[in-house]
């Protein structure tokens, strides 16, 4: 099978390190953010060769795998009809202290990635890379089987979202351990003992 | 090379444990920058925070009394959180401060990591992003003003309809903006013409290295008009005689320090192993004897040609006297070093310059 289209939805230091690990893994790799492809050629050409900036909508419409990598509270800027059965990697946190409270992530007995899953509900949304330093996406990428290369967990609902998420974890250098169903992303939220600490796979 | 401080004002510890009082941390600010000045450092940096642990919430203040009290320093916001502040109010009080400085007196421009001047002053971070493009511009327009007189419209502030902003310091100020690494940020600070400070708390230091070279080649297409393209650095540092007791000194405070902001924000409080990788090699905590710490900054200027590094180096209630015995030696051992390797280095470029002329 061949790798699926990665599509990279914020250009912020998480978006573009992903873009980044992703297109040098050898994934086909685009990137949106809120301004417009116009605000990216620099960027590109400097920071992610090889990676094709185009509008949020192209860019979903164009990927198989959107990750998300926007403030939270942005959201709902995002078309769910556009989103009809792509996996979407939500990497994005319920994070006050960072973005402020906002109202309808308080519940605490829902995770945001449930939210978003509620909101994109023909997506197959996996939780993952949101408890990773950005900057240790490209400073902690190992090769498989290297005895200190770091754990990366997961959580979704669709099986085969997970293994196409998995191997694209393993791609850019880190050990994929799926927690299972999408409500057990609450284990790596932030204010959990897996958020932003290093684990092997083998500790978890 | 400028070489100097910043502080976001950190209080001191009681034998007890519990936080010293927030007033102390006003004193003690005083005497650091007055110390800074003393022994021959270049730039003296305040970062506006509203908390109990960093109480500097009015760097312009403080700035005005450092200036009144030193004679060569730079004083700089390190930054300015101005999303959440008026623009013009803040020009007024860096530029009265830099009156009577006699033109020492900076501003660093930034969104801000800590966020917790939005519901103190009733901003919603929704906003994030709005808030601080239209106030830069609004500062930015209010500083370039050849009269004085300022005519501007926006959407979160009265507009301004040929409006006196005073008084006006003899020069323009120096205006920088600040960044964590978003590289929008860069590309933002080349097209303004303005010159850019990396924030750099963690992870390799010349992972910034790209950012550097997306802000040069931002600047070489935009052609700003007057463009001011420099680089500064600010990263966590402290300077101990002993490269093991700084090294110790400073893990103590710093560890301490993330525990509490990790507890704060909900991540996991670091370990001493981390701590290690980072305080050595390329890593962005300067932690070590002045010559470990001079061979750093040179290697970095090497990567990425600053002209400016800056420390933050009481953090994590650092013991006060700590604090002022690493400015001294930042002034008295490390500046000395490094000034001489690049006076050296320009030396055998002109030589070599030269040797093919």
């Amino acid at each position: 099978m061949p790798k699926p289209k990665i599509g990279v939805i914020g250009s912020g230091r998480l978006g573009t390190a992903i873009a980044r690990q992703g297109s040098k893994a050898g994934y086909e790799v685009r990137i949106a953010n809120s301004r417009g492809p116009e605000s990216l050629g620099l960027m590109l050409s400097v920071l992610l060769p090889g990676v094709v900036a185009g509008t949020v909508d192209e860019v979903i419409g164009q990927s198989d795998v959107i990750v998300l990598a926007i403030p939270l509270n942005q959201y709902k800027t995002l078309k769910p009809e556009l989103f009809a059965e792509k996996i979407v990697i939500d990497a994005m946190n319920y994070w006050p202290p960072t973005e402020g409270a906002i109202e309808e992530f308080m519940n605490e007995n829902v995770t945001s990635s449930e939210y978003i899953q509620q909101y994109l509900k023909n997506a197959r949304v996996v939780k993952t890379l949101n408890h990773i330093a950005y900057n240790e996406l490209e400073q902690h990428h190992l090769s498989a089987g290297d005895p200190k290369r770091r754990a990366m967990v997961l959580a979704g609902d669709d099986r085969t979202a997970k293994t196409v998420v998995s191997e694209l974890i393993d791609a850019i250098g880190f050990d994929p351990v799926d927690l299972g169903e999408l409500k057990n992303g609450r284990k790596f939220q932030p204010d959990t003992k897996l958020f932003n600490a290093r684990y092997l796979a083998n500790d978890l | 090379m400028e070489l100097g401080v910043f502080s976001f004002g950190d209080v001191q510890r009681a034998k007890d444990g519990s936080l010293g009082p927030t007033s102390e941390s006003v004193t003690n600010l005083l005497e650091a920058i007055q110390l800074a000045d003393k022994v021959g450092l270049d730039v003296f940096g305040i970062g506006e925070h509203h908390t109990e642990y960093f109480p500097a919430s009015s760097p312009s203040t403080l700035i005005a009394a450092a200036a009144a009290t030193t004679k060569n320093i730079k004083l700089t916001s390190a930054v300015t959180v101005l999303s959440t502040d008026d623009p013009v109010r803040v020009y007024q009080q860096f530029a009265t401060a830099d009156i009577i400085s006699g033109g020492r007196v900076e501003i660093i421009a930034g969104r801000g990591s800590s966020t917790e001047s939005f519901p103190l002053f009733g901003y919603d971070l929704r906003d994030y992003d709005e808030l601080y493009a239209e106030k830069l511009d609004l500062l930015l327009k209010i500083n370039a003003s050849e009269d004085g007189k300022v005519t501007w419209e926006g959407k979160f502030r009265p507009a301004l309809d040929n409006v006196e902003i005073v008084p006006r310091p003899k020069e323009k100020m120096n205006i920088w903006l600040a960044t964590g690494g978003n590289p929008e940020s860069s590309i933002r600070a080349a097209r303004l013409g303005l010159p850019i400070t990396y924030a750099i708390i963690g992870g390799h230091v010349s992972r910034f290295a790209p950012l550097v070279e997306l802000y040069h080649e931002a600047a070489r297409q935009y052609k700003t008009p007057n463009a001011d393209v420099r680089v500064a650095i600010a990263t966590p540092g402290f300077i101990a005689e002993d490269a093991k007791d700084a090294k110790d000194t400073f893990w103590k405070a710093w560890s301490w320090a993330m525990t509490t902001l990790g507890k704060v924000r909900g991540f996991a409080a670091p370990t001493r192993d981390h701590y290690d990788a980072e305080s050595n090699r390329d890593g962005a905590l300067f932690a070590g004897s002045p010559e470990e710490i001079a061979g750093r900054i040179l290697e970095l200027h090497k990567r990425i040609g600053h002209t400016r590094h800056i420390f933050q180096m009481d953090t994590g209630q650092l013991p006060h006297d700590k604090f002022l015995k690493s400015i001294e030696l930042l002034g008295t051992k490390v500046a000395p070093i490094v000034r001489a390797a690049l006076e050296e280095e320009k030396k055998k470029e002109e030589n070599a310059k030269n040797a093919k002329a």
